[in-house]
């Protein structure tokens, strides 16, 4: 079994850390990557990366933790979102492109900044593609709390999202507020978001928050389930694949290890590809059909 | 399929004095950018009644369905619910807008989609219940949605997405059913079908219908009352009383005739002796096939 996971591989801190605090990202990316995906609003994520990665560089640049940096400013780059348009078609896109320029910039003078102020030379691979292996372990229970908030508004907006997402004419005829609901749901892609980019780094952090979320809505017609599924198979990934770069530290005569960030991301996109496979496609059908038929026997008198 | 409604029953017996109209527009107006919409619109639609919106596109059919439903704000009068203003979270009036975008690979099955009428404004999660299920599959049963209930709706065709959002917005049993253009992108069997299962909701479960179209003819069975829209201005009654020369040429401002084929209507512009052709040329409304001069 040894070739498979390397001796001390869960007796090691930093391994143990890393697969508690993936696991909580991923489930968070999951749930909320779902709505994302049904909402298409994958670029509005992207976006709330490069805001992001300005947050966490800034963060470092006056000490703070990049986590506070990450979430901060894509709470900020949310709402700045919502203000330009984000409610309307063409807005979103335009509010987007706009936002996501901007942030881009600014990160680009921050990490700047970070490198060359010599303090923290490791900051631009640290913001951009993370160092989940280096994370001290007093971030989990703050990370814990972000995740809980996310969670929690995707939870209490669920019904009148799913309603506004699915036509916004009938939500407004209801009397649902539609732009809040658009504003509550970027919050949370805003804290999902700024957490991955904690686990896998900013840059890739929409990798999380779409691959498994992605794959999930391939594999199942329910909401329900295909949220679980999302959780899941964002965990499964961000484990397999802090055990392959683990694992990576004895593949060349270096001991250098390749980057864990890499791994998961590859994984999610290896994962997304698996499922659009004809057999993939054949077993969820077929339970559908399983279900189907199942519950239509159930209904006959 | 003689699901009962009971709830809308109920209430139409109870809380709404008799004579009372489900809806009254009283005196519309509307202009958006400058251009005038609506002009000082008003007609009154009783319990169980089926009307019909009839207008050229551009007529402004949609926004008055919006100002009904309060989602636009008129420039003036006012639109009285059974008697009453309207309140702002309201499950009285039901609402099948024209165009919904469902993709095929969204994750919301039939029943998913009617289940959100039932409760889609209130916060939280919804809990599976006994309940609730049965409320759900006697909606799918009323509207003859049955055999596809468990497929993603944006796999489903038009016709049958049509059904599925009349269930939607049946499930919270309203008194007044608002549709706009549901007919607009069906073919003729399966709007027809439409129509009949409309026809059949407004009468056995008392519920009024106001229902928005371009083209009169396949209302004509089943209308009990017509809401004509031209010019931005209204006309309403009875289709023989508003679908004739002297109404429709007073809205249209210029003179148009009204044609009946075969129990068809067909309106032309332009007929009279004394005046030079439409510049617009033929058919106002009707048929679009035939094209008279």
């Amino acid at each position: 079994m040894h070739w498979v996971i390397e001796p001390g591989f869960f007796s090691s801190q930093p391994v143990h850390t890393a697969l508690v605090l993936g696991s909580v990202v991923a489930v968070v990316s999951g749930i909320v990557g779902v709505f994302t995906v049904l909402r298409a609003q994958s670029f509005a994520g992207h976006a709330l990366t490069d805001v992001s990665t300005a947050g966490g560089s800034g963060a470092l640049l006056v000490g703070l933790s990049p986590l506070l940096g990450f979430v901060g400013f894509g709470l900020l780059g949310a709402g700045a979102m919502d203000a330009i348009g984000v409610q309307r078609v063409r807005g979103r896109d335009l509010a987007t492109g706009v936002v996501l320029g901007a942030a881009t910039g600014l990160a680009a003078l921050f990490l700047y900044l970070d490198t060359t102020s010599g303090a923290t030379t490791g900051a631009t691979q640290t913001i951009l593609f993370g160092s989940i292996f280096t994370i001290d372990r007093s971030t989990i229970p703050i990370v814990i709390a972000f995740s809980l908030v996310a969670v929690g508004l995707i939870g209490l907006l669920y019904r009148p999202l799913l309603l506004a997402s699915t036509s916004a004419e009938i939500a407004a005829s209801r009397g649902v507020p539609v732009r809040l609901m658009g504003l509550g749901f970027m919050a949370a892609m805003a804290i999902a978001v700024g957490l991955s980019a904690l686990a896998i780094g900013a840059i890739l952090s929409t990798a999380l928050l779409i691959g498994p979320a992605a794959t999930a809505l391939r594999l199942t017609k329910r909401i329900g389930a295909a949220i679980g599924a999302a959780a899941l198979i964002g965990v499964v990934e961000t484990w397999l694949g802090v055990l392959l770069a683990y694992d990576s530290f004895d593949w060349g005569s270096g001991h250098a290890g390749l980057p864990v960030s890499s791994f998961i991301v590859l994984l999610t996109f290896a994962g997304y590809l698996t499922s659009g496979l004809p057999w993939a496609r054949r077993l969820s059908g077929r339970r559908t059909e399983l279900v189907g038929a199942i519950s239509g026997a159930a209904q006959r008198p | 399929m003689t699901t009962s409604l009971r709830g809308a029953e109920e209430r139409t017996s109870s809380d709404v004095a008799p004579g009372t109209a489900v809806l009254e527009v009283d005196g519309i107006s509307v202009s958006l950018g400058g251009r005038q919409i609506l002009d000082t619109v008003g007609f009154r639609v009783q319990p169980g009644e089926f009307t019909g919106l009839i207008g050229s596109n551009g007529a402004g059919k949609t926004t008055l369905l919006r100002v009904i439903l309060g989602l636009q704000a008129p420039g003036s009068g006012r639109v009285l619910l059974a008697g009453r203003p309207r309140r702002r979270r309201n499950s009285s009036i039901g609402y099948v807008p024209q165009k919904i975008l469902l993709d095929p690979d969204m994750p919301m099955r039939a029943r998913d989609i009617v289940g959100l009428g039932l409760d889609g404004q209130r916060l939280g999660i919804p809990l599976p219940s006994a309940r609730r299920r049965a409320a759900v599959d006697e909606m799918l049963a009323a509207v003859g949605a049955e055999r596809f209930a468990d497929a993603r709706v944006g796999t489903l065709s038009g016709g049958e997405q049509q059904r599925v959002l009349i269930a939607h917005a049946l499930i919270a049993r309203p008194r007044l059913l608002l549709l706009d253009e549901p007919l607009a992108n069906l073919d003729l069997r399966s709007g027809q079908a439409v129509i009949a299962l409309l026809h059949r909701i407004a009468i056995d479960h008392q519920i009024a219908i106001l229902l928005s179209a371009h083209e009169m003819n396949p209302l004509l069975p089943v209308m009990d009352r017509v809401v004509y829209l031209a010019e931005g201005r209204a006309a309403s009654g009875t289709t023989d009383e508003v679908i004739c020369t002297e109404v429709l040429s007073g809205l249209y401002g210029h003179h148009v005739d009204v044609l009946h084929v075969h129990g068809r209507v067909i309106v032309v512009a332009g007929g009279a002796p004394d005046q030079a052709p439409h510049p617009l040329g033929a058919v106002v409304d009707g048929d679009p096939i035939i094209h008279l001069r």
